[in-house]
């Protein structure tokens, strides 16, 4: 009984989360009429960062800050605005960290040039192992 | 003939000391601990235009334009949800009460929620703007609350401090303040 009155208390008790309680952004939950715009938004903001939640896209996340990234996201693109050129304003703001989308820079080029210098490597240690057995043979 | 064993023995190990180079480095970015803050990229810039209604009657709205008045000011992010911004109002008191002007940004929160929660930790605001879809928030890149940026005379951003401000860190703010002044 105790534990049953415990878990009605439980089921009753209201989070003191720090959430607020405004109603979320207009094109927080709401999709764009157009379904060619709301495709393009929804492909942008799978690719931005939740800033409060830091492993989910703001596509994923419910938190209120998500919510108002996703409506301001639709509301520009409904006006017109360039998704990359969206993207580009928040990067402004928060750092390549806001988005999830790889760019090459000063910093991250070696990430795109190790693996094709891995490749090379591979194909010259090979040539010259299997090559070089071929020419040893031959040779002896 | 005899060089090339002695070369291959010691290249024989190069694979195994790259992979636990490999492993200490994801050890030591395992081991570190994690940095959850997301700084501004806006430092440095001028703050962009923006005009917000009142958050209470009792205070004006904040806009672009009241940051030109070529004294430094304070910019507070806080919202009356938010646990730390009450742990923070006794140090913006003291800043407020040492001449430091300070406006505040309420993001996404109530008149009467605001009201109830500056009559409870003090108001130390000289305008209070309402910021109901974080808009202004993600215009200087604020990721959360509390925030506070310092502003110099001419609109430009010069400091963010993220989290609230404890009490050993008011001297810290007074200076970024001072160093605006320049």
């Amino acid at each position: 009984m105790k534990r049953l009155l415990l878990l009605v208390m439980l089921m009753l008790a209201a989070p003191i989360a720090a959430q607020d309680t405004m109603p979320p952004a207009p094109y927080a939950y709401r999709q764009l009429d157009d379904p060619a715009k709301e495709a393009r938004a929804q492909a942008l903001m799978e690719t931005l960062r939740c800033l409060r939640c830091q492993s989910q896209s703001i596509a994923d996340s419910d938190a209120p800050m998500a919510g108002d990234m996703r409506s301001q996201v639709r509301e520009r693109i409904a006006a017109g605005e360039d998704p990359e050129a969206i993207r580009a304003w928040l990067v402004e703001r928060y750092g390549d960290y806001v988005s999830y989308a790889p760019r090459v820079t000063a910093l991250t080029w070696p990430l795109f040039a190790l693996p094709v210098v891995l490749l090379l490597l591979a194909a010259v240690l090979l040539r010259r192992r299997f090559g070089g057995a071929e020419a040893g043979e031959n040779g002896a | 003939m005899n060089d090339a064993p002695r070369i291959r023995s010691w290249m024989l190990w190069l694979p195994l000391a790259a992979f636990a180079g490999f492993v200490v480095l994801v050890m030591v970015g395992l081991l570190r601990p994690a940095d959850r803050e997301v700084a501004s990229a806006m430092i440095g810039k001028p703050l962009p235009p923006f005009d917000l209604r009142p958050a209470i009657p009792e205070r004006p709205g904040l806009s672009r334009k009241d940051f030109a008045g070529g004294k430094p000011r304070l910019l507070n992010i806080f919202a009356s949800w938010c646990i730390p911004c009450a742990v923070e109002s006794s140090q913006l008191d003291a800043l407020a009460k040492q001449g430091v002007e300070i406006d505040g940004i309420a993001i996404r929160d109530r008149r009467e929620d605001v009201a109830a929660f500056l009559a409870r930790n003090g108001n130390p605001f000289a305008r209070i703007g309402a910021d109901d879809v974080s808009a202004v928030q993600m215009a200087i890149g604020s990721s959360g609350v509390p925030e506070t940026f310092v502003i110099d005379g001419r609109g430009v951003i010069r400091y963010q401090h993220i989290g609230e401000i404890r009490a050993g860190q008011v001297p810290l703010i007074l200076r970024k303040l001072k160093e605006a002044e320049q």
